[in-house]
Order: C-alpha cells, then structure tokens, then sequence
C-alpha cells in the first residue's frame, strides 16, 4: 500500500482528495452500501421463506393429508394436532430424548469444559484433538460407525441407542462453550472463597458456578437444539422408534401433513422465545 | 497429611473431571471409527456372518461401483461452498460495515431457519418448487416457462437446498472476522489513494481469511457427506455418495462395502480439509494473526 501511494506523482489531480474522498466518491460509497442492504435483505427473505410457507401451511383447509395448494385459512389443524398417533408419539421421543441428551451432556461437557479450561494436565492435547475431530467428522460417518458399533456387538436399535448416540455428538459442543467462558476466569476468586473457609464443593457451587453458568446455560440450549433436530445419526441408529424429523422424511414420499407445519410452528415459535428471552437476560445482566 | 491428599486429589481433579466424556467419546466415537476400518477389511454376508480377511477389494469395488456418486458429492460439496461464498460474503460485509446498532438483529434473523427442522425446511423447498407449485405454477400458466420444466429432481434443485441449508454457517464466521476489521484501516487505506476495489482486495479481504477458512470448511463438509437434500430435492441421477452409504447400511445390510465407502468419504474430506490448511489456510490465518 505504501508503495502504491509512493508511485502516485504528488501534485496529480488526486492531491485534491487528501481531505477525504470526494463527493462523488461518496455518493457512490453510499450507492453500493445501499444495494448492498437490498441484497442482504433480499437474501434475507430467502432465508426466511421456507419458514413462512411452513407457517402458512399450517393454515390451509386442506381435506386430504396431501398439503399442496391454498384451500383457504383455517385454525383447524391446530385442534387436530395430536390426530395421527405414530405423528404424535414421534413428536414425543424427539422431546424426551432431547431432554435426555442435555441433562447427560451438560453435566459431562461441563465436567470436560472445565478440566480443559481450568487444569493443565498431560493428554490435554489429545482431548482437543478428540473434540476437535467429533466436531468436525461429517455426521454421515458418525452415524454409520456407531451403527457399525451396534451392529458388531448386537445391540437391540432403539430409543436407548438414540440417546447414546444424540449425547456423543453433543457432549463435545458443551464442553467447548464452557471452556470459552473460563478463558478470561479469575482463579483469585476461588482462591480467596478457599483462604475465607469454603470447602471445594462450597467454592464451585458459590463462585465458579456462577460465573460460568451462562456457558453452561448455551451449551445445554445448543444440545437441546442439536438433539431434537438431528436426523442423519438418528437414521442410522433408530431402528423402529421414529423420532419427528425421522417421520417427518418418511411422510415425504406419501405427502407431509398439516399437522407437521402446525408442530413445525410451534416449535419454531418456542425456540424463538427462548431465545429472545435470553438475549433479554444477558442484555440486562450487562447492564446491571 | 491431608494438605498431601488435597494435592493429590487436586493434581487428580482434571482427569476424574474429563474422564466420564472421554470415556463416552472414546466407546461411541473412536471405538465405532476403527471398527469401521475394520469391517471394511471383511468378506461374507448377513446370514453367514462377516470374517476379517484383509479384503482390500472391497476398497477397489467400492470405487469401481460408486466412484461417479463419489465425484458428484464433492463437485456439489464445492459447487455449494462457492454459491455460499459469493451469497454470503457481501451479506456478512454488509451487516459488519453497514448494520450499525442493529447488527444483532440481522444476525438473528440470519439465525431463524436454525429454529425450524433441518427436515421441514428442506420439504417446504421441495414444496416451493414443485412442478406445478406456487413458484413455478404462475410462470407456466403465463407461458414464461415451458409446461414441461422442472426443478425438482435436477442437481439445481439439490444444489440449491444444500446451499440453502448451509448458507448462514458460511455467513456467521465471515461476519465475525470481517466485524473484528477496524473501519480506520480502510479509510486510512483511501487517505493513502488507493481505490475502493484496491482497498478492498489489499486490506479487508486479507483480513477476513480467517473467517472464509472456517465458513469453507463449515460448509465444504457437510455439504459433500449430505443426503437429505439429495433425497428429498433430487432425483435418480443426483443420487450423492451419502445416499449410497445410507441404502448399503440400512436397505442392502453390506456392511463391509459401506464401510469402505465411508471410510473412503472421511479420508478424502480429512486430507482435502488438511491440504486445503496448508495451502491456503494456516499460514495466512498465522500471517494475519502475526501481522
């Protein structure tokens, strides 16, 4: 850059810049800054139009399961939600395992976020490389080794084998968040507790706790989110229990009911809430 | 005495901590990858049971086999990091440079399809465009398309789900290295008479290397080794290599020649992903992170 400006021959017309770009070069920065808002916008609604078709859907007075042409506004599907039962009952292992592989994953990523954030420790190293290479293999191959896993050993596929294996590829993202909020942590603290007469266990639950529970708090909505949506790993793993994405794919071939863009919506709306609501609460505790 | 055990089961405490995840990670991740090696090596079938015979073979025929679905996974891998890369990088710049307080509003926008299932999402595609549905329907009935036109089943429509589905992971680390980019460098950039395209190439790109490195391998990944899009949006002639591993698994019960196949997958993705780091990734993000 240096050079470029060097090779410019002072006292050429561009000299009359040097207080700034000029007007026209302004004008024309606000001109591309403004086409691209528009196409940010534009790719915006891109991004958000399978979910308002979703949500349309779930209004359409449809009279077959078959869901494809506006037949005019209705509240009825949502009376009608729980209606199909293999729908229904896939709806709820998709929660109870979501459930399920958070607690378990919260409380063993936290365990390893906090020995990698905290302790120095031989085989640190290979831990890393451990979460790194979990994060990071393509879902495909976890899914069919693990089936390879159950297979081999002949273990019976179902709800159990979703949750073994919805906590495996989750419990590495936990354990990530939680270490990235000890990376700034003030071991003072727990120092101090300690010199005043707490216990390890008072020192952890009174002061590291705290202070790494919005860590933990996005690690544990992270595998909620990751658990529930999952369908590659759980395809291979799932054996007769459907779970609601799992059905969701097999009802593509016959058509997708009105009743999966009603819980489509619902959960859609939940998670947004949710969200909002803890951005909410962070905003305020920064603020406090 | 007890000041020695409190050291002790202070010096312990990292391992007793990581220990019960690395266990779980260890059974339910490695232990499965290297069986899958092993598999991959045997010969027989599911009524006679699988033997371990250093059957290389099943590499050769899985190749022999599948080799075209293989090279059309990763030309949609790379086809769909590239349409994510030119859609999402002047997003990311302008939602760095121009959002103002907004920022994380647009952001969360960006972030709403995360919020509805992978699935859905790719059924509404589907949805959206039909042969005759609410997209294509009205420019067939103005004669802007030709009765016969379909998107549905063509490596388009494949490709665009995928890129659909894995835009916002190419935009978020983009934006997080381009948002990190002081404004000043560029103006100083402009005080120094270099052009707006100058600057842009010299200053800001060189700079948000880092995040193209992450959103490429975000993207690259996932996209080559996805199947829903391919079975959901596309057809008999877009069939990706995931589809392939998926049906010898579940439908054909060949375990030795699935194994193979994935093995092979993780492999090409494991080595393009190291070489595509040396080449072009560490030692810039080292030079940026340097300079």
């Amino acid at each position: 850059m240096t050079t470029t400006a060097a090779q410019r021959p002072v006292g050429q017309p561009a000299a009359r810049e040097r207080a700034g770009p000029g007007p026209r070069r302004r004008g024309q920065s606000r001109l591309i800054a403004r086409l691209l808002g528009a196409f940010t916008w534009f790719m915006i609604f891109y991004l958000t139009a399978p979910i308002l078709v979703m949500i349309a859907f779930g209004f359409n007075d449809t009279h077959s399961r078959v869901n494809l042409r506006w037949q005019g506004f209705t509240f009825k599907w949502y009376g009608k939600l729980f209606d199909i039962p293999d729908l229904s009952q896939a709806l709820r292992n998709s929660l109870l395992i979501a459930l399920f592989t958070t607690i378990i994953s919260t409380v063993l990523g936290t365990m390893m976020g906090l020995a990698l954030g905290r302790y120095r420790f031989r085989g640190q190293g290979a831990t890393d490389l451990l979460m790194f290479a979990n994060i990071a293999a393509p879902e495909l191959v976890l899914g069919a080794s693990l089936l390879t896993l159950f297979i081999s050993v002949q273990f019976q596929r179902g709800f159990l084998t979703i949750l073994l294996a919805h906590v495996m590829f989750t419990i590495a993202y936990v354990a990530v968040t939680v270490r990235a909020r000890l990376a700034g942590f003030d071991r003072t603290l727990e120092e101090a507790a300690q010199d005043l007469g707490a216990d390890p266990w008072a020192t952890f639950r009174k002061v590291t706790l705290p202070l790494i529970f919005p860590g933990i708090l996005a690690g544990a909505l992270l595998s909620f989110a990751l658990s529930i949506d999952d369908f590659v790993i759980t395809n291979f793993n799932s054996g007769q229990t459907q779970t609601f994405p799992i059905w969701v794919f097999g009802a593509t071939r016959v058509g997708v009911p009105p009743q999966v863009n009603v819980m489509g919506t619902l959960i859609f709306l939940g998670g947004v809430t949710l969200a909002v609501i803890q951005v909410l609460a962070a905003r305020r505790r920064k603020l406090d | 005495m007890s000041a020695v055990s409190a050291r002790r089961r202070f010096r312990l405490a990292p391992y007793l901590l990581a220990l019960p995840g690395i266990v779980w990670l260890a059974v339910f991740f490695v232990v499965p990858i290297v069986m899958t090696l092993s598999v991959s090596l045997q010969t027989g079938d599911v009524e006679r049971g699988f033997q371990f015979t250093w059957h290389f073979a099943n590499y050769s025929d899985a190749m022999g086999r599948y080799h075209v679905q293989f090279v059309r996974s990763l030309f949609y891998g790379l086809t769909v990091t590239g349409a994510t890369f030119v859609l999402g990088y002047p997003m990311a710049y302008w939602i760095a440079f121009h959002g103002g307080r907004r920022k994380s509003f647009y952001l969360f926008l960006l972030l709403l399809p995360f919020f509805v299932s992978f699935v859905i999402r790719t059924v509404a595609w589907q949805f959206i465009l039909s042969d005759n549905g609410i997209l294509l329907g009205p420019l067939k009935d103005l004669h802007l398309l030709p009765s016969n036109f379909h998107v549905l089943a063509t490596s388009l429509a494949v490709i665009g789900g995928l890129t659909y589905n894995f835009l916002p992971f190419m935009v978020l680390p983009l934006f997080v290295s381009l948002e990190r980019i002081d404004p000043e460098l560029v103006e100083a950039a402009n005080d120094l008479y270099a052009s707006r395209v100058r600057a842009f190439l010299r200053v800001v790109f060189p700079l948000s290397i880092p995040g193209v490195f992450a959103g490429v391998l975000l993207t690259f990944v996932p996209a080559a080794a996805d199947y829903v899009s391919a079975s959901i949006l596309g057809g008999t002639r877009t069939t990706m290599i995931g589809n392939v591993i998926q049906t010898l698994y579940l439908t054909n019960n060949d375990y030795p020649l699935a194994s193979a196949l994935s093995f092979i997958l993780m492999a090409v993705l494991i080595v393009g992903v190291m070489v595509y780091a040396r080449v072009l990734g560490t030692e810039r993000v080292y030079e940026v992170a340097g300079g």
